[in-house]
């Protein structure tokens, strides 16, 4: 199977604070891969470490075959990017920011008005087409902002607490447009605090205190925890950060 | 270059969806141009004067006369002593005492010389310094014209005179305003160059996009061209209707080209687009670099020679404006507009000033980070 992503004791600190300790794990081609933890365990860290916008303190990783130290700009034309910050220019219409994102990826001009009419169709937009994205409401952007973070078609896509005050209709569509991104084949790499999407990931891994405690199919974990729902699973890990915490 | 164009077309979209550009390209240079002149000038009137005269006479009335007709002077008080005089000095109503002596006029005929006391409010130096000047002119003058009228024959003169005329060149008329105009607009030019390009960037860090760019393969250099650019555009419009606005309303008409101007213009614009770029990449929220931006545009236009004369300042200043972009500026734009200066006469300009713009380039996209450590 081809390892998309593969990481082994990654670790990153800031001064004498260790935020991602030593964590190692391979996430295969066209997966659905989930990071959970608490807020603070050092999801976001890991993730930006591997999408090449921080430097990591040691150990090794690859993402799409480059190495995340040496290939860092290869890297980044091989994968999309969303942030938990909302990050389109909000004085920009839809249609331009499309149109700008995969101006930068290096589409060309017929590529892109293709890609834009598919994309707006796809997000039922049309007709809003020139609607600037301030005025949308919040699920819409981040639905366009998943959408932008693929236009490219990258090999991995990494989405950083995707969902965070969206409605559950709006989140179930949301994870509509990762199910069709992960049959194009593009890996999906997730963090999230929401446990009933966790269910949604092929595999998830449950950070603790910067550590990687679990790391199994959701039906595995709650198998191995004997647990009904991830709720569970998350809990007695989160229970054990906490005796450790004291 | 593919890269660059979508750079380009996303900021200039944004520059002129932004109702407060209008306002900050036209308005504001505008009011600066057409207020500021008037403020800046060294030309010192209505000086007013308190007179103590003693004497009385023909002569002291005919000095007085003489004294307000110039145009500089306002007679505010006429007290009858020195003390009482002091008093409206004291309470701010003039700044300027001049006491004639009893026996100013027979002094004046007998002995051919008689005293006059001139005592100045020193608080405001510039004018106490030129008040007391143009009022010693005068009684010079007036000195003078006494002596004409007993000595009918220049021959005769006992005391010989040198007689000093001036000829002022470049500027003949002495107009301040085709001396501060040119500067106030190239310092308008710098405070609204320098922090619009710091607080754009700066802008893209609070929104959170500057990590989607991050996380592109756009390189360093050409986001920073890309924001460059568009600025570089914008600061010439403001120059275009600055220049406009000193020919149609100050009549300042260049003896030079005004190709020369736009050329170093745009030089000029690089070192101090790049340098608010520079600021931008060590700035995290727009307060800060707008400080920032505020603390250095403020020292740079006030050691660049604009309202005080460089040649006048202490060694390390004069120092200091050697590494001043704006004083060069300012410089060539007086020589291109006062003396028709061509490029031949300011390539020494022209190279320091390519220096400034490579310097500040070069460290802003070197301190672009696209990775943090």
């Amino acid at each position: 199977m081809d390892k998309v992503i593969t990481a082994s004791n990654l670790t990153k600190k800031f001064g004498t604070f260790t935020a991602v300790d030593h964590i190692s794990f391979e996430v295969a081609k066209g997966e659905i891969f989930g990071f959970l933890g608490a807020n603070g365990a050092g999801k976001t860290t890991a993730m930006r470490m591997l999408c090449g916008l921080s430097l990591p303190t040691s150990g090794d990783a690859t993402v799409a075959g480059f190495d995340v130290y040496r290939e860092n700009e290869k890297i980044k034309r091989n994968i999309g990017y969303m942030s938990q910050k909302f990050s389109m220019y909000e004085d920009l219409t839809i249609r331009e920011n499309i149109r700008f994102y995969a101006g930068i990826y290096g589409m060309s001009d017929e590529a892109i008005v293709k890609k834009t009419d598919a994309l707006v169709s796809q997000l039922q937009m049309t007709g809003n087409e020139k609607t600037l994205v301030r005025e949308l409401p919040l699920g819409w952007r981040q639905k366009l902002a998943f959408s932008i973070a693929i236009v490219h078609e990258p090999a991995v896509v990494f989405l950083d607490e995707p969902t965070g005050g969206v409605d559950p209709v709006t989140r179930r569509e949301f994870w509509n447009l990762i199910y069709q991104a992960a049959a194009l084949g593009i890996t999906v790499f997730i963090t999230t605090h929401y446990m009933d999407e966790a269910e949604y990931c092929d595999r998830v891994c449950i950070m603790v205190d910067g550590r990687i405690d679990a790391l199994d199919s959701p039906a595995g974990l709650m198998k191995e925890f004997k647990s009904t729902n991830m709720d569970g699973v998350f809990l007695q890990l989160a229970r054990k950060a906490q005796r450790k915490a004291d | 270059m593919r890269t660059l164009r979508f750079l380009l077309q996303k900021e200039f979209l944004q520059i002129f969806r932004d109702p407060s550009i209008f306002r900050i390209l036209f308005i504001m240079p505008m009011v600066q141009l057409l207020v500021l002149p008037l403020a800046a000038d060294y030309e010192i009137k209505n000086i007013n004067l308190s007179v103590v005269d003693h004497d009385h006479s023909e002569y002291s009335r005919k000095l007085i006369n003489k004294i307000t007709s110039s145009g500089y002077f306002r007679l505010r008080d006429y007290s009858p002593t020195f003390p009482q005089a002091l008093k409206t000095i004291e309470s701010d109503k003039t700044d300027l005492v001049l006491e004639i002596p009893a026996q100013f006029e027979r002094a004046l005929v007998k002995d051919n010389s008689a005293p006059l006391l001139i005592s100045v409010n020193a608080i405001n130096g510039i004018k106490a310094g030129l008040g007391g000047a143009y009022l010693q002119g005068i009684v010079q003058n007036f000195n003078m014209e006494v002596r004409n009228q007993w000595i009918q024959y220049a021959r005769l003169n006992p005391q010989p005179q040198i007689e000093v005329t001036f000829s002022n060149w470049y500027n003949p008329t002495m107009n301040y305003h085709v001396f501060m105009v040119p500067g106030i607009l190239v310092m308008l030019m710098t405070i609204i160059g320098a922090s619009i390009a710091s607080n754009n960037i700066v802008r893209e860090k609070e929104m959170g996009t500057i990590e989607q760019i991050n996380v592109s393969p756009i390189r360093k250099s050409q986001f920073i061209i890309g924001k460059l650019v568009p600025f570089w555009i914008l600061a010439l419009l403001i120059l275009t209707v600055g220049l406009t606005i000193a020919r149609v309303v100050y009549g300042i008409v260049p003896v030079g080209h005004y190709a020369t101007i736009y050329l170093f213009a745009s030089i000029y614009l690089m070192a101090i687009l790049g340098l608010g770029l520079l600021m931008s990449t060590f700035a995290s929220t727009q307060q800060q670099s707008m400080l920032v931006s505020f603390f250095l545009t403020m020292i740079f236009n006030l050691l660049s020679g604009l309202f005080t004369p460089i040649e006048s300042m202490p060694e390390w200043a004069k120092m200091l404006t050697r590494f001043n972009p704006v004083s060069y500026f300012i410089e060539v734009m007086r020589m291109v507009i006062l003396k028709g200066s061509g490029l031949a006469d300011i390539k020494y300009h022209i190279l320091a000033e390519l220096g400034f713009a490579f310097v500040f380039i070069t460290w802003a996209i070197l301190n672009y980070h696209k990775r943090e450590a």
